[in-house]
């Protein structure tokens, strides 16, 4: 194994190593990018795909029709859903239910809907604490649509240039 | 710093005259040469338990930074309280021992690596007359001590029965014997141009007109560097972490020991970094001498020996470790063996004979060799 004189004399005396340590040093008195996360958030984009929620109109009337199409294109299965005729001779759900364990948050739901009904909001602070509240039932899927209705408008507001 | 000594000597013979008067002539004297040694002890063993705590806090900051991140910083101010907290959870966790464990040398071996470590700082002066015991052969004790330490590494590999703890001990123990000789002849280096064994003296050697230049560093840099780089090795740092190889062997030796046991390897390990940055603070460095000791300026508060110097430059050595270890990747196993074997031995081989030839009578006495070795 031929050496040079001159790698030689580089290796004894650290040159590469030099080279790494200055590399290092430089980045100690670099501005530090930590985000302290409660304290501190990074912003989100308004295709965020967080926690599920069924919206309404207006008028108070829930939008879902129960086209089952979110249903049908739910990859992980997570969405069951029952129907029937209402009264004034609507068809409406019954029974809207996401399995939270199932669901991979792809946003296919939401893209299938023909009106706007299922929506993932930008909500991913979320926990549950049993088996049993990890099934979102119809209830708190519209509940949270209601306590997040101007967010989640102006989240597709902004992106409806983009649609 | 005069002052402080006068103080401790006062307290000293205060406390002398008290013991004879309480346990008689024939008692008193032993009685207050163990209580003064106690003491003295505690004084050098409770700074050094406390650096090493806050060591390992400063090392995650650092390493933090340089990885552009900030560290930890929620216990306390800023996270200054972040070591307690991490003493009080190892506290309380349970103590495993394994089943298939020799369970009377599993509970040794955190003792026999951390007594060695503890025991070399006996010899360690931080200013003239600040050491334990000012033994002429200081720096041989030194050396038998940190040998011994491997010791706690084999023990606690072998009495483990696990094959991860048992690889991790063989790797350290080849790697500390092997490195052990370059660090041997580094210092033999220093003693050559020390003229001594006794710490102190060969602090006192490099005392010169020069201040940074007349210290052992220069004449002796490629000692100065193996000495250091054979102190990570010897420490099992990285860039020499192939006994604890976290990717392939866990944790290496000490990867069944838990809680309380487990923070006394740690121990051993930090106490073993910040001895080798003291020795090699005082060795090539100059100890407490200053930096600006310069001619005229030996009289003034700048010049004037002090341990601030001491400990400035140990914090310096101490921040190189973190520095080197946020730096470099590991080393493969038969390069560490390589550079052991075949580039510090032969090279503190050469050296030593030049430090030889510089200390000869006629060259000796010309400058630039007479800053060093002309006294």
């Amino acid at each position: 194994m031929a050496i040079s004189f001159r790698d030689l004399a580089a290796s004894l005396m650290l040159s590469e190593l030099g080279k790494g340590l200055f590399l290092t040093g430089r980045h100690l008195f670099k501005r530090k990018i930590t985000v302290l996360y409660p304290e501190e958030k990074t912003p989100k984009s308004a295709r965020f795909r967080g926690l599920h929620a069924l919206r309404r109109y207006p008028n108070g009337e829930e939008r879902c029709i129960a086209c089952k199409l979110c249903e049908a294109v739910c990859p992980a299965l997570a969405i069951t859903i029952e129907s029937e005729q209402r009264d004034d001779g609507t068809r409406r759900t019954t029974r809207y239910d996401i399995d939270l364990v199932k669901c991979i948050y792809c946003g296919f739901c939401e893209e299938s809907c023909p009106v706007d009904s299922i929506v993932e909001t930008d909500l991913h602070e979320f926990h549950f604490e049993s088996r049993e509240e990890t099934v979102y039932t119809k209830s708190m899927l519209l509940a949270i649509g209601d306590k997040y209705e101007a967010s989640i408008a102006e989240a597709r507001a902004k992106d409806a240039p983009f649609r | 710093m005069n002052f402080v000594t006068d103080l401790f000597q006062s307290i000293g013979a205060w406390a002398r005259g008290h013991t004879v008067d309480a346990f008689g002539s024939q008692w008193g004297p032993p009685v207050y040469d163990t209580g003064h040694a106690v003491v003295t002890i505690v004084l050098v063993l409770v700074p050094i338990l406390l650096v090493v705590l806050y060591y390992q806090l400063v090392e995650r900051w650092v390493i933090g930074w340089i990885q552009v991140r900030k560290g930890p910083n929620r216990v306390g101010y800023k996270g200054i309280l972040q070591p307690i907290a991490d003493a009080i959870k190892l506290l309380l966790k349970e103590q495993v021992v394994p089943s298939g464990a020799s369970k009377a040398l599993f509970l040794l071996a955190p003792v026999v690596a951390v007594a060695p470590a503890l025991a070399a700082w006996s010899i360690v002066p931080f200013v003239p007359g600040w050491v334990i015991s000012d033994v002429d052969a200081a720096v041989l004790l030194m050396l038998a001590m940190t040998s011994m330490g491997i010791y706690g590494v084999i023990i606690a590999g072998w009495a483990s029965n696990s094959k991860y703890a048992f690889i991790g001990a063989m790797r350290a123990t080849a790697q500390m014997v092997s490195y052990e000789l370059a660090m041997g002849f580094a210092l033999v280096g220093a003693l050559m141009a020390g003229q001594s064994m006794n710490l102190t003296q060969i602090v006192a050697r490099q005392d010169s007109a020069w201040g940074v230049v007349g210290w052992f560093w220069l004449p002796l840099f490629p000692l100065f560097l193996i000495h250091y780089i054979s102190g990570l090795a010897e420490t099992n740092r990285h860039p020499f972490d192939v006994a604890e190889g976290e990717s392939e062997i866990v944790a290496g030796f000490h990867v069944e020991y838990s809680g309380m046991m487990f923070a006394v390897f740690f121990l051993a390990e930090y106490a073993n970094m910040i001895l080798i940055s003291t020795v090699s603070s005082l060795v090539f460095m100059g100890g407490w001498l200053s930096p600006f000791a310069f001619g005229g300026l030996r009289d003034t508060i700048i010049g004037a020996p002090s341990i601030v110097w001491l400990l400035a430059k140990i914090g310096f050595l101490m921040f190189m470790f973190l520095w080197v270890r946020a730096s470099f990747p590991r080393y493969r196993y038969d390069q560490i063996m390589r550079l052991g074997w075949k580039v510090f031995i032969p090279i503190t081989l050469i050296w030593i004979v030049v430090t030889g030839v510089m200390m000869m009578e006629p060259v000796a006495h010309t400058l630039p060799f007479s800053i060093w070795f002309g006294k």
